[in-house]
């Protein structure tokens, strides 16, 4: 029997991620489910707006502050989770697969000694037993998994669970001064990529491919990504060949993506990248090659050129 | 300085996953197994950490005997020698991470290096599970790395930049693609991996938390509708965009 639910609220730069919503969310139906408490914890010196997670299902939150914590340190971090999941007999905790919650969650399992199943995509309720559903060879197969112990810890992939508009309910927040952090390992700075949007947040990806022929023609995707305000995508193809920076790689060893809207230009789907965005929401695919395998996965395509195509969909968007 | 790569030995990306008659895993049939691609790049970066401060790189590898093909190609990349923890069983992260950090601190390794992720059950977990295991300081997902005497100073990627990180040996890094370019095993080093010698031990085996319950393929996509073969088809694609699936 779940006794308390720990979700973990991610900040940088005072802000609340986006993904954290999504995590407070689960850990609402976590609690309404399991008939048990939920409660919130976050980590940072400054952070706006931690009494609206309230309108998200959880009306308590405790906030570690301290200057030193306002940039992530996975050993602080870790260390405060871990204490304050001690005190609070918290014995599920829930992180956004983000990368910070890559990093801290496992950092956390060992601390207080839990199982953890992460990147979980849907979440069944079988009396006190909590059944998640994962993707592993990057989507191309699901697995079921149970986790057994005492202590679960389960990360969320970003972006798939909704966590809809919220009430307007406010959370108490409850702030504790943090002397001493454990900053044995510390973020000194955060270098931004030129306020690009980044492949693995975006709710709309255009990506390229080698049908686009030379660098230089990747100009027509970042057209149409400012257009739909997307964020730019790359094969492997592309990225292998040097054309386009390893963050924008979407596929098996690059990123799984999930957006609401995927569009393929001059891609024609190898394995690995199916396997990364297949479960987009829509997928529009343009390629000549109207045998290509994207056109397997999309919704919408256009067998046709990419270069007479794609300049009239800017135009089209543009009226 | 003693170095320890970690690595795993998975089915190659180009693989089509069939599942198994278990339900639980892949029908291994036909698929070839190869190093997993991001601990290439840990292989690499253990080499270039070792001409740089001098030292052994030993490869370490839970699971059957078939990883040794996987231990034998960092080898010949130029890692100094491998040890298989031999375990044929299914084994969640934290299983493995217990197996490897035994063995790491048998070996009193300063610096550890890992693949970011497995391309087969992608946890991305176990690095940072060994690190806290044995109290190293941990890195993950780094894309840069200077080693300045026991002092680190390393770059993580994360959604839409990057993190300066700041910390000490001995510690854990994991591997993401852009931190190198792992070199080739040329022939010489393959033949100079078959006289390298492989430890066989039993791994130190601990019960699973994470049980899988079943495997199964996701649901097949219906097929989708192709609009058209050239611009003429650009109105109609955008309005379906708009009115059918409402998402621009």
């Amino acid at each position: 029997m779940a006794k308390n639910i720990l979700v973990f609220i991610e900040q940088r730069n005072g802000q609340i991620k986006k993904s954290s919503f999504e995590a407070v969310k689960i850990a609402a139906d976590f609690a309404n489910k399991l008939s048990s408490q939920a409660e919130a914890i976050c980590i940072g010196n400054d952070v706006e707006g931690l009494d609206t997670i309230g309108g998200y299902g959880i009306n308590k939150v405790t906030h570690y502050k301290n200057t030193d914590l306002a940039n992530y340190s996975n050993s602080a971090y870790a260390d405060l989770l871990a204490k304050h999941a001690e005190e609070t007999g918290s014995d599920v905790l829930i992180f956004s697969n983000s990368a910070m919650g890559k990093d801290l969650a496992p950092l956390t399992a060992v601390k207080i000694n839990a199982g953890i199943a992460v990147d979980c995509t849907n979440f069944e309720f079988e009396g006190e037993n909590v059944k998640a559903l994962r993707p592993v060879y990057a989507g191309k197969a699901l697995i079921n998994v149970n986790v057994n112990g005492d202590k679960k810890i389960f990360t969320i992939r970003p972006n798939v669970f909704k966590p809809g508009e919220p009430t307007g309910d406010k959370a108490e927040v409850n702030v504790v001064e943090v002397s001493d952090p454990k900053l044995n390992c510390k973020v000194v700075e955060l270098k931004k990529s030129a306020d690009k949007l980044d492949v693995a947040e975006a709710d709309i990806i255009v990506s390229g491919g080698r049908g686009l022929k030379e660098p230089d023609n990747f100009k027509l995707v970042e057209e149409l990504a400012a257009q739909l305000g997307a964020a730019v995508g790359a094969s492997r193809a592309v990225v292998d060949a040097g054309w386009r920076p390893h963050n924008e790689q979407v596929g098996q060893t690059g990123k799984t993506v999930s957006p609401t809207l995927y569009v393929a230009l001059g891609i024609s789907g190898a394995i690995q990248h199916l396997a990364g965005m297949r479960s987009s929401k829509y997928i529009v695919a343009i390629n000549k090659d109207k045998d290509a395998p994207i056109f397997q996965v999309a919704d919408y395509g256009i067998a046709g050129d990419v270069f007479e195509v794609v300049p009239a969909l800017i135009e089209e968007l543009k009226k | 300085m003693k170095i320890v790569v970690c690595v795993s030995h998975v089915p190659d990306t180009a693989t089509k996953i069939v599942v198994g008659s278990d339900n639980k895993t892949i029908d291994a049939n036909g698929v070839t197994y190869v190093l997993n691609p991001y601990d290439e790049i840990a292989v690499e970066e253990a080499l270039k950490t070792k001409e740089a401060q001098g030292g052994d790189v030993v490869v370490v590898s839970v699971g059957p005997d078939n990883n040794k093909e996987s231990i034998r190609k960092a080898l010949a990349m130029g890692a100094d020698s491998g040890v298989l923890l031999k375990d044929d069983n299914y084994r969640d992260s934290v299983g493995v991470a217990k197996a490897l950090a035994e063995e790491i601190k048998a070996q009193d390794a300063q610096i550890v290096f890992f693949g970011k992720q497995s391309v087969d059950y992608d946890n991305s977990i176990v690095g940072q599970l060994t690190a806290e295991m044995l109290g190293y300081n941990c890195v993950s997902v780094a894309v840069d790395l200077k080693l300045d005497g026991e002092k680190i100073t390393a770059e993580r990627e994360i959604e839409g930049g990057r993190e300066v990180i700041e910390t000490s040996l001995p510690a854990v890094i994991t591997c993401q693609k852009g931190l190198n370019e792992p070199r080739y095993a040329a022939l010489k080093g393959i033949m100079a991996a078959k006289r390298k010698t492989i430890e066989e031990k039993d791994a130190a085996v601990s019960e699973n938390s994470v049980e899988i319950l079943e495997m199964k393929k996701p649901a097949p996509k219906e097929p989708g509708k192709i609009v058209g073969t050239d611009s003429s088809a650009v109105p109609e694609l955008v309005r379906l965009l708009k009115e059918e699936a409402k998402v621009i």
